[in-house]
């Protein structure tokens, strides 16, 4: 394939003033990455980002669990465009793949099939009187940080660098199904040359490394993790795309969606604790980053502020390898420097063999 | 003849997902769930695209409809421009419509979704919040999610100014109004019904399988029962 193929998937991306909804997921496990993201935006690259409390859950993840109706999520997104419209607005931009995979869904759907839109537009008034109009430009939020990935390389502090060896460091990247296997030409690259992310990668210093499985799903599958009875299909599937990716040794994984993120983070976990296996160079696991936490880092923002001590896996032997200034003892305490105690050590971060906690799946 | 089939195309996921299916199997070549599973969506697509009333019911009943991942992998690579993932979605919304789902171990699992995510969904405007993953149900979370579970309140307010409050920023309570218009939204677009209906079928099986009713003894069974034979290996 030639090097440039991603750019036939262009897509466009707007340039200030963006409505953004919160993801259920990211939230959860990276809220400091969803701080991030809006600090960074405002701050360091100027731009205008609101938020309201009015907003909700997109309802994707019952969507897909199959539990919320079709006709019931299209009417939930109607209401996010209906806020977005009232707040004069015409930019949509969400921090979740899940959710960015149903706006794009459902604007399609109601390209395709004009009567579902009319059906939506009667049950949203019906509902809460709102009416709404469609966004005129509909991102992800890492479409938007590509966007101005070059604003921020302006500012960098701490480039994607090994300080000790002066290479650029080694990145493995994940851009997640929903993001383009729906509608490729809705994602930069598309589903085949991912690109959102290896463009960020690229402008900040470090080096995009290709791998077999790169476009294999996470193993999220919805209920397949959702229903413990089915976990087994996640940890699988986590475990083909570290299994492919091992032997290219990355320096750590950068991904999209923030599902992505905390499986591939606490499978590692798990596969440490099972299996006595770890897939980073130094018998520990590889550090997982969301694309938040990436441009944190490269900003010289201070990697507790971003919630990296929310991971399973250690981010300290990449903080050290970028030369990122720390205070080890900091990691785990609460506000104003509140002593909140330590979670227990876990293999997949020793070097060791397994400690017995893992019991049981 | 056909009557499950034009029940599917009254869904639009049917009408985009499957035009003309020539059995080439590249949707199952880059399933996930098929390396996993016993399952192969190219043989779903060709059992409904039959039409076969018999059959498609069959499937309705079957823990084969349920091993779907959802990924969509299969979109951008089927040659015929079909989406195998959407029909499943199709066929899962009429599974539990008709209540067959109830018949298998996996479509029985429907409840232990309505359960966790769809109640989520109507007390806390959110699919998940982090006391719905408690360390006990989620050993795979490990001790990191562990301290952040025990410690939530101070872990969460360092990066949210709103946690579990009035306000914007992660993790918020979200405000009556907005809650009273997403539960209208819920019961005027039919997914309160919905709601309802698995709640029903899962109450009329369980006092079938010899429960008392679809109560917590029961959810637990079926969200952590795996009777084995669903995978490859
Ligand atoms: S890839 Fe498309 S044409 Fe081929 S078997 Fe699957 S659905 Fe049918
Ligand atoms: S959507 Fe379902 S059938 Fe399609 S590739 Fe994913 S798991 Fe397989």
């Amino acid at each position: 394939m030639k090097r440039n193929s991603w750019q036939e998937y262009q897509k466009e991306i707007a340039d200030d003033n963006y409505y953004y909804v919160r993801s259920c997921i990211r939230q959860n496990f990276f809220p400091g990455s969803e701080k991030a993201f809006l600090d960074i935006m405002r701050n360091d690259v100027g731009k205008n980002v609101i938020e309201e409390a009015t907003h909700t859950s997109c309802t994707g993840i019952g969507y897909h669990s199959d539990i919320v109706p079709m006709e019931t999520i299209m009417t939930v997104v109607a209401r996010q465009f209906a806020l977005m419209t009232e707040a004069g607005f015409e930019n949509f931009t969400s921090s979740c793949i899940t959710s960015f995979g149903i706006y794009t869904e459902m604007l399609e759907t109601w390209n395709e099939f004009p009567e579902t839109e009319e059906r939506t537009r009667e049950y949203l008034y019906k509902a809460t009187g709102r009416e709404f109009k469609k966004p005129k430009n509909l991102a992800h939020t890492s479409d938007v940080m590509f966007k101005h990935r070059e604003a921020i390389a302006a500012k960098m502090k701490k480039p994607l660098i090994n300080v000790f060896t002066g290479k650029p460091l080694r990145v493995v990247e994940h851009i997640g199904c929903h993001y383009a296997k729906l509608f490729p030409k809705k994602g930069v690259g598309g589903s085949e040359f991912p690109y959102v992310l290896a463009g960020m990668i690229e402008s900040w210093g470090g080096e995009v490394v290709d791998y077999p499985e790169r476009r294999h799903c996470c193993g999220f599958g919805f209920r397949n993790y959702i229903v413990q009875a089915n976990r087994g299909f996640s940890v699988a599937n986590s475990h083909k795309k570290l299994e492919s990716m091992k032997p290219y040794k990355p320096d750590f994984i950068v991904t999209n969606c923030p599902g992505c993120s905390m499986f591939l983070d606490k499978w590692q976990y798990t596969i440490a604790e099972m299996e006595g296996n770890t897939y980073g160079q130094d018998g520990r696991g590889i550090p997982v980053l969301t694309y938040e936490e990436m441009a944190g880092l490269v900003l010289g923002y201070d990697p507790w502020q971003l919630g990296m001590q929310m991971h399973q896996v250690d981010v300290e032997p990449l903080l050290d390898k970028m030369g990122v200034v720390y205070d080890p003892a900091a990691k785990y305490l609460g506000p104003n420097g509140k002593f909140i105690g330590n979670p227990e050590l876990a293999s997949v971060n020793l070097n060791c063999t397994p400690t017995p906690t893992m019991r049981t799946l | 003849m056909g009557k499950y089939f034009d029940k599917l195309m009254e869904d639009v996921r049917m009408r985009e997902g499957l035009t003309s299916c020539m059995n080439c199997g590249v949707c199952t070549g880059v399933c996930p769930s098929a390396e996993f599973y016993h399952y192969d969506p190219r043989q779903i697509v060709s059992i409904v695209q039959t039409k076969d009333d018999d059959a498609i019911e069959e499937l309705l009943r079957s823990d084969t409809l349920w091993y779907c991942g959802e990924c969509m992998s299969c979109r951008p690579r089927c040659p015929r421009g079909n989406t195998p993932g959407y029909v499943i979605q199709a066929l899962r919304r009429l599974s539990q419509e008709l209540g067959f789902f109830v018949e298998s171990e996996k479509g029985r699992q429907q409840l232990a979704l309505k359960r966790t995510i769809g109640e989520s969904i109507l007390e806390t405007g959110f699919c998940i919040y982090p006391k719905l993953i408690s360390p006990q149900m989620h050993p795979e979370q490990g001790p990191v999610w562990e301290w952040i579970y025990e410690n939530d309140t101070n872990v969460y307010p360092q990066f949210t100014p709103s946690y579990r409050t009035l306000g914007t920023g992660a993790l918020r309570k979200i405000d009556d109004d907005t809650m009273g218009e997403l539960h209208r939204i819920f019961e005027v677009s039919g997914g309160k019904r919905f709601f309802d209906l698995i709640e029903e079928h899962s109450e009329r099986k369980a006092k079938e399988m010899g429960y008392e009713s679809a109560d917590h003894e029961y959810f637990i069974d079926i969200y952590t029962s795996n009777s084995g034979g669903h995978t490859l290996q």
